[in-house]
């Protein structure tokens, strides 16, 4: 019996159409892991149009010196609003949407373990990003106007005690992040649970796809450390409405075990964040270098090596507060270690594409350029890791630059590699190649000449998050250069949405393997049917597609 | 394309098993609740002493026996009493799990009588200093598990007694009784740093 059963029709049977109610209602109710995938990465990508729209409002109120665009009140709440939704409200669901649709097909399953514990997970993350934006309504109570929380994305204690943070704008965050927190724990808990009990016959942990390792290392990580925010979370509620005493500084409390506590979960989070962004570069490089990837088991033991070595790296976020030389020795070092694993990984890479048939196809041309761009944020990382450099850039554009080379740069470019890859299979559409290199390039474009500069106006000092700033300290010309990259950058977005319109409409019928690739989830139509596979497959290689395409030299002849 | 005729392959293994879901599942439960312990745990450690006014723990804190020999004792009935239903007698299973249950409840009283006391007697709120703050949160997010576990308990008895337990349901009542038995050995974790440590 082989992997394909290709006697499958290609084509998905005339669709009847539903009323727009019964349709709708299809959605909130599915369980199906496809489909809540899809509304991850949707609502996702809502929610990264928002906070694009609050990070354009504030580079265009730093455009110029003395600007007052938006007022200091506004501002502070723009960027705790851009920080908060970018991490928790798109780069999470993303990136469990991207987990959702693809382990089980990936692993040859028909759902993750739990399906309707994962629906759960979905809601939970859907409402709590509608609580975060309720706040502009409710942030004061509905008799006064309301505001958003404005006390940063860590929230620093004791800025948010009761006596600095009156209204209900920081519970809605406090809330939002309680509530979007149990459900990523709840969907790791599936995730975990999906790869450990549902692989199909064959995939043993040494063949499963890199993808796959990746995120289960992200699902510990976060079962690990995500209870670290959710506790917070609960002390800080406690503290504000029944006069608890943690973070209450007059009391006896510690604003330091705050942040200790944000970063414990915080520093994971930014691996959480990253790892799948790598685990989509891991499938893509290959598949257009057309060699397997160099080094699988190197690749894996960096993987855990990272997670492992991420759990005790938190307390850089923190050489300013004071710690001790002994903390900071040892902060610093651990830092520096992750940069060992994850070169390991970079080097990996480019072993794969080294002496490859390279295709530059659009989903290439994103993990191309995210290897060039993360690396400039892994080593302005190591340089920051270095505490005596720290104490001067801490809190400056220079970390600004640094997060964002590897959030932008490094997490949103594989994104768009991911959505470029497997649009096809979701959809049974490509997505255009011409409008896909526009999109690229300006975004190249845009993103370096946003960023770039900020390494330079944060060396000249200019801090992060203040509202505005005086002519004549050198920073002019680089906030003007970073206003002026987030047009490009918007226009890169324009182009992105077009495609994605453009081709749902008419794009090129993609068939069941549109790259020539080698993982279970092209073996299946597209998009798969609601059951996945017809026969669950077996496998016998890392590459079970390369086996049934090659039978005279498969795969498992030689691992 | 031709598919590889099937003799030509080698065989996947024949015997593929993978652990069970909902014991992997429980698992990964217990681990992400002894992370969020931990963080509680740790900032009771961190506060100890730092009380700048109010009752220390060392004035009004009694070792609590009682509760603690009955929380420990119900991890060996509910231990038995899963025994049994492997074997399939569920009358003797029934009796076990509300010998459980009812340890479990126990517990629960004797922390609400302690908390009680606490309160009225010697005015220690949660409001009251560090240490109230610290000692409520810790403990009362462990009697909430004690709570959500003696609810899923009673249903499990509520259940069992109108005849749906059967022995087929062994793996679905070990998956509880981990859970459980998870309670506890927090329990012997807050014993320690809030009685023993702390006091």
């Amino acid at each position: 019996m082989g992997v394909v059963d290709h006697s499958m029709p290609q084509s998905t049977p005339t669709e009847i159409r539903l009323p727009l109610l019964t349709q709708l209602h299809e959605w909130v109710v599915t369980v199906d892991h496809k489909c809540l995938g899809l509304m991850y990465i949707c609502s996702g990508l809502v929610f990264f149009a928002v906070a694009g729209i609050e990070a354009s409002i504030m580079r265009w109120q730093l455009a110029f010196p003395n600007n007052d665009a938006v007022s200091p009140e506004v501002f502070n709440r723009l960027f705790t609003m851009h920080g908060t939704t970018m991490v928790f409200l798109v780069g999470m669901p993303i990136i469990l949407g991207l987990a959702n649709y693809l382990i089980p097909l990936m692993i040859g399953a028909r759902d993750l373990a739990f399906p309707r514990l994962n629906a759960f997970g979905f809601w939970l993350f859907f409402f709590s990003g509608l609580l975060l934006y309720f706040s502009y309504l409710g942030g004061e109570g509905l008799a006064g106007h309301g505001t958003a929380p404005d006390v940063g994305w860590f929230a620093y204690a004791p800025l948010t005690g009761r006596a600095f943070s009156r209204g209900s704008s920081t519970d809605y965050w406090t809330l939002s992040l309680l509530v979007g927190g149990i459900g990523s724990i709840a969907t790791s808990v599936n995730i975990v649970t999906t790869v450990l009990c549902l692989r199909c016959k064959g995939m043993t942990l040494g063949r499963m796809p890199l993808f796959i390792w990746l995120l289960l290392v992200v699902a510990v990580m976060l079962l690990l450390a995500m209870p670290a925010l959710t506790a917070a979370q609960i002390m800080l509620l406690l503290d504000r409405y029944l006069g608890a005493h943690f973070f209450d500084t007059q009391a006896g409390g510690s604003a330091v075990l705050w942040q200790h506590f944000f970063w414990i979960f915080g520093h994971p989070e930014v691996y959480v964040l990253m790892l799948p962004g790598f685990a989509a570069a891991s499938e893509i490089i290959p598949v257009f270098s057309r060699k397997p990837i160099f080094g699988y088991p190197a690749m894996v033991g960096a993987t855990v090596s990272i997670g492992f070595i991420a759990m005790g790296v938190w307390a850089h976020h923190m050489f300013t507060v004071g710690m001790t030389a002994m903390g900071n020795t040892f902060f610093a070092a651990s830092t520096m270690l992750v940069a060992v694993p994850t070169g390991i990984k970079i080097f990996n890479w480019l072993g794969t594409m080294y002496g490859g048939k390279i295709r530059f196809a659009t989903p290439m041309l994103f993990c191309t350029a995210f290897l060039f761009q993360f690396l400039v944020a892994g080593l302005t990382g190591v340089m920051l890791a270095v505490a005596p450099f720290d104490w001067q850039l801490s809190d400056s554009y220079f970390v600004v630059a640094h997060f964002h080379y590897v959030l932008i740069g490094g997490l949103l470019f594989t994104i768009f590699a991911a959505i470029y890859y497997w649009f096809p299979k979701a959809t049974g559409r490509m997505l255009s190649e011409t409008l896909g290199r526009w999109h690229f390039w300006l975004l190249v474009l845009g993103f370096n000449l946003t960023f770039g500069p900020q390494h330079i106006s944060g060396i000249l000092g200019m801090p992060r998050r203040i509202y505005t700033y005086d002519a004549g300290r050198g920073w002019e010309l680089w906030n003007l250069l970073s206003s002026i990259g987030v047009v490009f950058q918007a226009a890169a977005i324009f182009f992105f949405v077009w495609n994605v319109v453009q081709s749902l409409r008419r794009g090129d019928s993609a068939g069941d393997d549109p790259w020539d690739a080698w993982t279970l989830e092209w073996s299946t139509t597209s998009p798969p049917p609601p059951y996945n596979f017809e026969t669950l497959p077996e496998v016998r290689s890392r590459r079970p597609l390369w086996d049934l395409k090659h039978p005279e030299d498969p795969d498992w002849r030689h691992e | 394309m031709t598919h590889p005729r099937a003799d030509a392959l080698p065989a996947t293994s024949a015997d593929w098993t993978l652990p069970s879901r909902s014991r992997v599942g429980v698992i990964c439960l217990i681990c992400t609740e002894a992370a969020l312990f931990t963080i509680f745990a740790v900032a009771y450690l961190f506060y100890l002493g730092k009380s700048v006014s109010g009752p220390q723990p060392r004035q009004i804190l009694e070792i609590p026996v009682w509760s603690t020999v009955c929380l420990l004792s119900s991890s060996a009935t509910i231990m038995k009493a899963e025994r049994v239903l492997r074997r399939g007698f569920v009358s003797r299973f029934n009796l076990w799990w509300l010998l459980t249950l009812l340890l479990g409840a126990e517990f629960l009283r004797a922390t609400a009588s302690e908390w009680h006391r606490l309160i009225f007697t010697n005015n220690l709120t949660i409001g009251t200093s560090l240490f109230g703050t610290t000692f409520y949160s810790l403990v009362g997010f462990h009697a909430t598990h004690v709570t959500v576990g003696v609810i899923l308990l009673a249903l499990v008895f509520v259940l069992s007694v109108r005849g749906y337990v059967t022995q087929g349901h062994t793996e679905r009542v070990e998956t509880l009784a981990w859970y459980w038995h998870f309670v506890d050995a927090v329990w012997i974790v807050v014993f320690t740093v809030v009685y023993v440590v702390g006091r």
